[in-house]
């Protein structure tokens, strides 16, 4: 194990701790377990931002009201990510700066306007899918399957489905074989 | 203290994302090329770890589970639709973040996008709840509740199933 990358087996089994003891622990303490999970937290962004911008529009949203705008722990474990990753990478000597990633250069070259209409549009779609499926990779993923939840394993076949399918049309051409 | 809790659950999760290489984009679109199995080998073991335990703290009546509704065409259609936006953004919501954190800054432009998107689907949110979110619905449910067996043979079947993919993986040397 070379310093500051972990074996992925010891990572993702202390994670499997962490979903444990975080609902066992939301459970006693707060009254309401807390599983993992992430993409409600892009709603309640959005919901923040248009109150600002155009709150009429925003109070009269069901979605909105639904989901229920607020800073919650979602989003705290959310902002939680973004120091955990940030220590561990300053501490790790891992933190690198990049505006593109290897393989996107590869097939579309360095553009970071490129890159960032493609993460853009990507990340629009992704998260479009995962409100609609209920959940993303944490949440049903993660959560879910660890529940054995119809959803869970419905919606991760499909996140794999759709990836595995769209990398390839993608990247697949110059990918393979490199 | 809800939001505590949910900051010092992320801040672990975070830094266990980190060490694991699990945020950059080369691990997670190296994952759906089949060239890097990285990301898959952290998540079927925390789904093993996960689903022993969460199972056996229910049983024991120390917690209850949180199903989310089950509706085939939701997370068919959303699930494809998630994945594909996945492949070109190259991380998923939870990962954007720490990617941005580590120093690959480009997935802010996702984040940005997932906003937005986010938007778009609260303005659609309606038609969706008529039509898609209609569609195949059987509620919150388990695999154990659909099959009608108990929840440990499900448990142990899929233990073994993962250990078994992950035993291949290992062979494979990827």
């Amino acid at each position: 194990m070379r310093n500051g990358i972990w074996n992925p087996y010891v990572a993702g089994a202390l994670v499997g701790l962490l979903a444990i003891v975080s609902v066992v622990a939301t459970t006693r303490v707060l009254g309401r377990a807390q599983y993992l999970g992430a993409s409600t937290t892009f709603v309640r962004v959005a919901g923040l931002v248009e109150r600002q911008v155009v709150p009429r529009h925003a109070a009269a949203n069901e979605y909105f009201t639904k989901t229920k705008i607020k800073i919650d722990w979602q989003m705290m474990f959310i902002a939680g990510i973004f120091i955990g990753s940030l220590v561990s990478s300053l501490m790790g000597g891992t933190f690198r700066i990049e505006s593109v990633p290897p393989i996107w250069r590869e097939r579309f070259g360095g553009g970071v306007g490129t890159r960032a209409m493609g993460a853009f549009f990507g990340g629009m779609i992704a998260i479009f899918g995962a409100r609609l499926a209920g959940g993303c990779p944490s949440g049903h993923g993660l959560s879910g399957v660890m529940q054995l939840a119809g959803s869970g394993l419905v919606a991760m076949a499909c996140f794999m489905a759709g990836g595995l399918l769209t990398a390839r049309m993608v990247y697949g051409r110059q990918g393979r074989g490199r | 203290m809800e939001l505590g809790f949910g900051l010092a659950t992320g801040i672990v999760f975070g830094f266990l994302l980190q060490r694991g290489q699990v945020l950059r984009f080369e691990k997670q679109v190296g994952f759906l090329l089949l060239r890097d199995l990285t990301i898959i080998k952290f998540m079927l073991s925390a789904i093993v770890v996960g689903m022993v335990g969460l199972h056996l703290c229910r049983d024991l009546g120390i917690i209850s589970f949180s199903l989310k509704g089950t509706v085939i065409g939701a997370q068919v259609i959303g699930g494809l639709l998630f994945g594909s936006g996945w492949a070109v953004l190259g991380f998923c919501p939870g990962t954007s973040v720490g990617a941005v954190a580590e120093g690959r800054w480009h997935a802010i432009w996702g984040i940005l996008g997932m906003i937005a998107g986010a938007a778009v689907y609260a303005e659609v949110y309606p038609a969706m709840k008529k039509t898609i979110l209609t569609w195949g619905n059987y509620g919150k449910v388990t695999f154990a509740d659909v099959l009608h067996v108990n929840h440990w043979l499900l448990v142990a079947v899929f233990s073994a199933v993962i250990l078994g993919i992950l035993f291949l993986f290992e062979r494979s040397g990827r």
